[in-house]
């Protein structure tokens, strides 16, 4: 390493005006692409479970066969995949998105990481982004996941989006910044 | 196992952020830091392919007027007209071409375009506050714009916020995502700012202050300031 990377600093109350406002990018997989489509919707919540109103999510996935489109991943047999996300928050801490499960993928040492989503946040309050994943609630495939496998079981839960029961093909991922059921969040 | 499977298991870690260079996620002088920041410890993620790709591609077209913030309406704003360019390198020292870098800012009034923003100073209808652009071959940015004001916040009596540039780059990886400020040099109020003090590191604070340069200042019409930024780069060696 030759050179000390740039501090980060927070994004501030006003983040919509060079980010969100006119460059939300909600749809993670335009219709065209394959899979299995789903809406995900999640909510931001403080240390009182207050909705966070202005912080901003961002995503990035792979398509459904478990590749990221980029050059250091082989590439993606679905040309239409794009795989990044990002929404502000609303009044109740709440921003939507639409895409496809992603695949499974590999891990170090030979293993298989289970279909996930990884997750940034950032807001008023947020001196360095904070990382997350979002796994989904059910798949088989969460049981031998090497990263799931570093968090304590009685957490593994709060990194599991749930499919929402009055609308099918909706998916619901709660982001607790602090307090009794606070999100495990990774250092990357 | 497939080739394609065994070449895709094997990763080039990232550096990690050394010590002090970066802000504590809980810095109490900050009010807003304690919570909404966990106060459980982090889980140390090895790093795998989702953490060092991300999207390298840009997600919408730039368009012409996207780094000049003078030129995006009708007018020209009112303020000190700028000229901010600079380098985005990675910790190796490797420029990082065809980026995207999205700013935003305050207007010389100290008055950003946005509906929460309550400080009683003029909005400016030539000014709207935002800019992208992608770096160059060379990782080289540019910008023209006009100098933020400092603006009053509520977090302690009388605090004030020193003049800055909120600087968005996605680098290459996910885990390279930055989003900063950029300062400018000699501000008073340095000593005063609870987000800028809350980097432990002197130095590594220093680093968000842009420097003025007569280079890149231009006769008769704009200073010019330099803030080369650097994001985190990949180890040496790959890891199975």
């Amino acid at each position: 390493m030759e050179h000390v990377p740039t501090p980060s600093q927070t994004a501030g109350p006003y983040l919509h005006i060079g980010l969100t406002n006119k460059h939300s990018v909600t749809q993670i997989a335009p219709p065209a692409v394959f899979g299995e489509r789903l809406r995900l919707r999640c909510r931001v919540l403080d240390v009182d479970g207050a909705p966070v109103n202005d912080a901003m999510i961002e995503i990035w996935q792979a398509d459904q066969a478990g590749r990221y489109n980029h050059p250091d991943d082989a590439p993606s047999p679905d040309g239409h995949f794009y795989g990044f996300g990002r929404a502000a928050t609303d009044e109740n801490g709440t921003c939507e998105f639409e895409t496809v499960r992603p695949g499974s993928l590999p891990g170090p040492n030979n293993t298989t990481q289970a279909p996930h989503l990884n997750v940034a946040v950032f807001a008023r309050g947020i001196l360095l982004q904070l990382h997350t994943r979002i796994y989904f609630a059910g798949d088989a495939a969460n049981d031998s996941d090497p990263v799931l496998a570093l968090v304590p079981a009685e957490r593994r839960e709060t990194l599991m989006a749930r499919p929402d029961p009055e609308h099918p093909g909706s998916w619901r991922f709660d982001i607790h910044l602090r307090g009794d059921q606070e999100t495990v969040f990774f250092d990357v | 196992m497939s080739k394609v499977a065994n070449e895709r298991s094997v990763i080039r870690p990232y550096h990690r952020y050394p010590e002090g260079s970066q802000p504590p996620r809980v810095y109490d002088p900050y009010r807003s830091t304690p919570s909404r920041n966990p106060a459980k410890p982090l889980i140390f993620l090895p790093h795998t392919l989702s953490e060092i790709t991300g999207p390298v591609y840009g997600h919408t077209p730039i368009a012409e007027t996207d780094n000049d913030l003078t030129r995006q309406h009708v007018g020209e704003p009112l303020g000190e007209r700028i000229i901010v360019t600079g380098r985005v390198l990675d910790d190796n020292g490797r420029p990082v071409p065809n980026t995207l870098i999205e700013i935003w800012q305050a207007n010389a009034a100290g008055r950003y375009q946005h509906q929460r923003d309550q400080h009683p100073a003029p909005l400016d209808p030539n000014f709207g506050g935002a800019g992208r652009t992608l770096t160059d071959d060379n990782g080289v940015y540019r910008f023209v714009t006009i100098k933020p004001g400092a603006y009053p916040w509520l977090n302690h009596y009388n605090a004030w916020r020193p003049a800055h540039i909120h600087f968005s780059v996605f680098g290459r990886a996910f885990l390279s995502r930055l989003i900063t400020q950029m300062y400018f040099p000699g501000d008073p109020l340095f000593a005063y700012d609870p987000i800028y003090q809350s980097i432990p590191d002197e130095k590594a604070r220093q680093r968000l202050v842009s420097k003025f340069d007569l280079e890149t200042t231009q006769p008769q019409w704009a200073l010019g300031f330099r803030f080369d930024i650097v994001v985190r780069g990949p180890e040496a060696t790959p890891f199975e």
